[in-house]
C-alpha cells in the first residue's frame, strides 16, 4: 500500500467519524466539532512549523491564541462611545512612555561604563519613568473602566470586519514571539520552553486583569461575525422558502447553514496555510530548516545562521497560532479569558502534532482533527465508560460518587498516556515525515 | 516618623512571609536542580510530583485525624510526611523505570525528555485530580500561630502587631535541617560525592566506576523527598489546590534558573531572590511609607507596585533579566 492511499484511508476515516456523530447527537453538533477541528488543524500546523521543521518546543501555545482572541475584540468590537475621550489617549499614552523608559534604561546601559554609576543611573531612570508612567495609566485606567461597566467598561475595538482579526491576531503572537525568542533562542532547548510556560500565563494574567483592554473575567460577548446571524436568516422569507425545499425548517437550517459558511472559510484558511507550508517544506529554506534540526553544528559550519533562522521560524509558527485563535474567537462570538487552560490550548495541540507525525504537515492536520474529535468526544464516552464500569457498585455508595464525579479529570489521564504511549512506540506519528 | 512600627509590619507583611515562601521555593528548585545536574533535563513534571507526595500526606493525615492521633500543637500532617515521601519516591521510581529508562538507553536529546516529562505532568495531574478532586483541600492543624498579632502588641505595646504562624516557622526550619542535610550527603558521603562526579562529567565518573543507574536511583529518592517536603509546606502555609502546583514551575524554574541550573547553592539562593522580588514588588507599601515619612506627606494611594495577580510576572520578569544578562545563572551553573 502505498503511503497516499494510506494518507487518503487514514484522512477518509476521520472525516466519516462527522456523519456518525451526526447520527447520534445532530448535524449542529457534528458541524461545531468539524469547525473545531479545522481550527486545531491550524494550530497544529503552526506548531509542526516549530516542532516538526526546527525541533524548537513551545509550551505557550495558549498565550498566542489568547493574544488572537484579543486580537478579534481589538478588530471586531465596536468603539466604546467617550472612552478613548475618557483614558483612551492617556492610556496609549503611558503605555508608549514606559517603553520609551526601558528603550532609554537600554541604550543608557549600553552607552556608559559598568559601575555603581550605571547601576544607580540605569535604576534611577527606570523608577522615575515608572513612576510618571503609573502617574498617567491609572486616572486614565479608572475613567475607562467607569462608562458603564456592567456593559462596556473597556476601550472597546475598532470596529473593522472581524475578518481582519485573523492576520492582525497572527501580528500580534508574532510581537509576542519575537519578544521571547530573541531572549531565549540561542540559549540551551529547555529555555525557550520555560520561557514560553511563563509568557503564556502571564497573557492569560493580563487578559483576565486589565478590565480597560479585555474586559477582564467579565468576558466580551457579541462579537462580531463575518457570516450571517441565524435570527436574520429565520426572517428572511427567500432563506425559508429554500430550506422548506429541502425539507428542513427553517430554525434547524439557519444553524446549519451558518455552521458551513464558518466551515468555508476555516477550510479556505487552512489549504492556505497548508499550501504554504508544503512549499515551504519542499523550498531550499525548509531543507535548510531540516538541516539545522538534524545537526546545528554542521549547519553552523556551513555559514547558516541557526538562531536567526529559528527566531524566523518561531515568529511564524506562533503567528499560525495566532490566527486559529481569532478564528476560534470570532467562531465562539466571545473572548472568555478564564477558559483558557494549557491543558486545552497547550497541550493537547502538542499531542496532535505528535500523534499526527511531526515534520510532516498533513500529519499535523490529521492529528488536529483526530486529537479534537477524540477530546470532544471524549468527554461524553468517558462519564458513560465511569458509569458501566461502576454499574455494579450499589447507588448512592461514595466511591461511585467519587468516580462518576471524577470521570471529567479522566482525559487529563488519557491524554497523558496517550502522549507517552505515541512518543515511545510510534515518535513519527500517524504520517511520519518523508 | 515611626520607624519600630515601620520595621514590624515589614516584617509582617514582607520578611517573614517571604522567607517562609522562599524556604518552599528553594525546596522545589533544589529538586530540579538535582534532576538537571544528573539527569540533565529541565523536568517539568516536577510541580505535579510535588502535588502528588503532598496530595498522599494529606490523605494520611485525613487517617491519622480520624484515628484521633495528633501531634499536640504541631500539625498531624509532619506525622504523615514520612509516608508521602515513601509514596512519592515509589511513584518517582515507577515513572524512571516504565518512562525515562528507555530514553536513557536511547541516549535520546534532551528537549525529548523535556516533552516526555510533560506527559508525566498531564498523567500525575490527572492522578491528583482522580484521587483527590481539583478543589482546595484543609489538612492543617494544631496551634495556628507561634505569635498572634494581639499577644505581640500586648507584649510590647507597640501599634503594630508581629503574626508568626506555626506554619511559617516549621517552614523555615525544615528548610534549614533539609539543606544541611542535602549538602552533608552531597559533600561528605561516598554516594553524595559519586552524585556530584557523575553530574561534573559523565564520562569521567562512568571510567572511575560509579554505577550510573545507582546514581540515578538515589537522585530520584532525594528528589522525591524534596518535592514531598516542598509541597507539603506550601500547602500547610498557603492552602493545597492541585492546579497551584502546576502554576508553581514557573517560579520554581525561575529560581532554578536565577541560581544556575545545576546547581544547589545556587537553587536556593534564587528561591529567596524570587521569593522576596514576588512579595516586595505587590505589597501594598502604603502602611510602612505612613509611618516613616512625615506626617503631611503619608501618601493617599495602596503604594503597590503591581497587583497581587501578576506575581508570576515577577518572577518571569526576572527569568528574562537572567537569560539575557548573564544566562548562566549567578552561581555559574552549567548550562547555557
Amino acid at each position: 500500500m502505498s503511503a497516499s492511499v494510506k494518507n487518503l484511508i487514514l484522512f477518509a476515516t476521520v472525516f466519516a467519524m462527522i456523519p456518525l456523530i451526526a447520527q447520534f447527537q445532530g448535524w449542529n453538533a457534528a458541524l461545531f466539532v468539524l469547525n473545531m477541528g479545522l481550527i486545531s488543524a491550524i494550530m497544529a500546523l503552526g506548531v509542526n512549523l516549530q516542532w516538526g521543521f526546527a525541533g524548537l518546543f513551545n509550551v505557550g501555545i495558549m498565550g498566542f491564541v489568547a493574544l488572537g482572541g484579543l486580537a478579534a475584540v481589538l478588530v471586531g468590537m465596536p468603539v466604546t462611545p467617550g472612552a478613548w475621550q475618557a483614558g483612551g489617549f492617556g492610556i496609549v499614552a503611558s503605555l508608549f512612555l514606559g517603553a520609551l523608559t526601558i528603550g532609554i534604561a537600554i541604550i543608557v546601559a549600553g552607552r556608559m561604563a559598568k559601575g555603581w554609576t550605571r547601576s544607580l543611573v540605569v535604576f534611577g531612570i527606570l523608577v522615575v519613568g515608572f513612576l510618571i508612567y503609573r502617574g498617567l495609566f491609572d486616572p486614565s485606567v479608572e475613567a475607562v473602566e467607569a462608562i458603564e461597566p456592567a456593559l462596556t467598561g473597556y476601550l472597546g475595538g475598532l470596529g473593522l470586519p472581524v475578518i481582519l482579526a485573523w492576520p492582525v491576531g497572527g501580528l500580534l503572537a508574532a510581537g509576542a514571539a519575537w519578544i521571547i525568542g530573541k531572549t531565549a533562542l540561542g540559549l540551551r532547548s529547555d529555555y525557550l520552553a520555560i520561557a514560553t510556560l511563563g509568557i503564556a500565563e502571564i497573557i492569560i494574567a493580563i487578559l483576565k486583569n486589565e478590565d480597560w483592554l479585555s474586559r477582564g473575567v467579565k468576558n466580551v460577548v457579541g462579537v462580531p461575525r463575518p457570516v450571517p446571524y441565524e435570527i436574520n436568516l429565520q426572517n428572511d422569507p427567500v432563506f425559508v422558502e429554500r430550506a422548506a425545499g429541502f425539507g428542513v425548517d427553517a430554525v434547524t437550517a439557519s444553524t446549519i447553514y451558518v455552521k458551513l459558511l464558518y466551515c468555508g472559510l476555516f477550510a479556505f484558511v487552512l489549504v492556505l496555510l497548508l499550501w504554504l507550508a508544503q512549499q515551504a517544506l519542499n523550498s531550499p529554506w525548509g531543507r535548510m530548516m531540516r538541516a539545522i534540526r538534524d545537526n546545528e553544528v554542521a549547519a553552523e559550519a556551513m555559514g547558516k545562521d541557526v538562531t536567526a533562522r529559528h527566531l524566523q521560524v518561531f515568529i511564524l509558527g506562533s503567528a499560525i497560532c495566532g490566527i486559529a485563535g481569532a478564528m476560534m474567537t470570532t467562531l465562539d462570538g466571545q473572548l472568555t479569558p478564564g477558559t483558557y487552560q494549557p491543558l486545552r490550548f497547550t497541550f493537547l495541540v502538542w499531542v496532535m502534532v505528535i500523534v499526527g507525525g511531526s515534520g510532516n504537515n498533513l500529519g499535523a492536520v490529521l492529528g488536529g482533527m483526530l486529537i479534537y474529535l477524540m477530546w470532544d468526544q471524549g468527554e461524553t464516552i468517558g462519564l458513560q465508560v465511569m458509569e458501566w464500569i461502576t454499574a455494579g457498585l450499589p447507588d448512592g455508595s461514595a466511591v461511585k460518587a467519587h468516580l462518576i464525579a471524577s470521570a471529567a479529570h479522566m482525559r487529563l489521564l488519557t491524554i497523558g498516556v496517550l502522549l507517552l504511549l505515541v512518543l515511545r512506540f510510534s515518535p513519527r506519528g500517524l504520517i511520519p515525515e518523508r | 516618623m515611626d520607624f519600630l512600627n515601620a520595621f514590624i509590619a515589614l516584617s509582617n507583611f514582607v520578611i517573614i512571609p517571604a522567607v517562609a515562601y522562599g524556604s518552599q521555593l528553594a525546596l522545589g528548585a533544589l529538586g530540579v536542580t538535582l534532576i538537571y545536574g544528573i539527569l540533565r533535563f529541565s523536568n517539568f513534571a516536577h510541580g505535579d510530583t510535588m502535588a502528588f507526595g503532598a496530595m498522599v500526606t494529606v490523605l494520611v493525615t485525613w487517617l491519622f485525624q480520624s484515628w484521633g492521633i495528633s501531634l499536640g500543637p504541631l500539625p498531624t500532617a509532619l506525622l504523615a510526611l514520612p509516608f508521602g515521601i515513601l509514596g512519592c519516591m515509589a511513584l518517582v521510581l515507577t515513572t524512571d523505570r516504565v518512562v525515562y529508562r528507555f530514553y536513557r538507553a536511547q541516549k535520546a536529546k534532551p528537549v525529548i525528555f523535556v516533552i516526555v516529562s510533560l506527559g508525566v505532568t498531564f498523567v500525575l495531574n490527572g492522578l491528583v485530580r482522580f484521587i483527590i478532586g481539583p478543589d482546595d483541600q484543609r489538612f492543617l492543624d494544631g496551634e495556628r500561630f507561634i505569635i498572634s498579632a494581639r499577644t505581640f502588641r500586648e507584649m510590647t505595646g507597640l501599634r503594630e502587631g508581629l503574626a508568626f504562624k506555626t506554619t511559617q516557622g516549621i517552614t523555615i526550619l525544615t528548610a534549614v535541617i533539609v539543606v544541611a542535610l542535602l549538602f552533608w550527603f552531597l559533600n561528605r558521603t561516598r554516594t553524595g560525592k559519586s552524585m556530584r562526579a557523575y553530574s561534573d562529567n559523565e564520562d569521567l565518573a562512568l571510567l572511575s566506576g560509579i554505577n550510573p543507574e545507582r546514581v540515578v536511583m538515589i537522585t530520584w529518592l532525594i528528589v522525591a523527598g524534596l518535592a514531598t517536603i516542598a509541597g507539603v509546606l506550601y500547602g500547610l502555609d498557603k492552602s493545597f489546590k492541585p492546579f497551584t502546583y502546576f502554576q508553581l514551575l514557573l517560579p520554581i524554574f525561575a529560581s532554578a534558573i536565577v541560581g544556575g541550573l545545576g546547581n544547589p547553592l545556587g537553587a536556593i539562593a534564587g528561591g529567596f531572590v524570587i521569593a522576596f522580588s514576588e512579595v516586595t514588588v505587590t505589597y501594598a507599601w502604603k502602611k510602612v511609607v505612613t509611618y516613616v515619612v512625615p506626617e503631611s506627606m503619608a501618601p493617599d494611594t495602596l503604594v503597590q507596585l503591581l497587583s497581587t495577580d501578576y506575581k508570576l510576572a515577577v518572577s518571569f520578569v526576572i527569568l528574562l533579566i537572567v537569560l539575557l544578562v548573564k544566562p548562566t545563572g549567578l552561581f555559574s551553573g552549567k548550562a547555557v
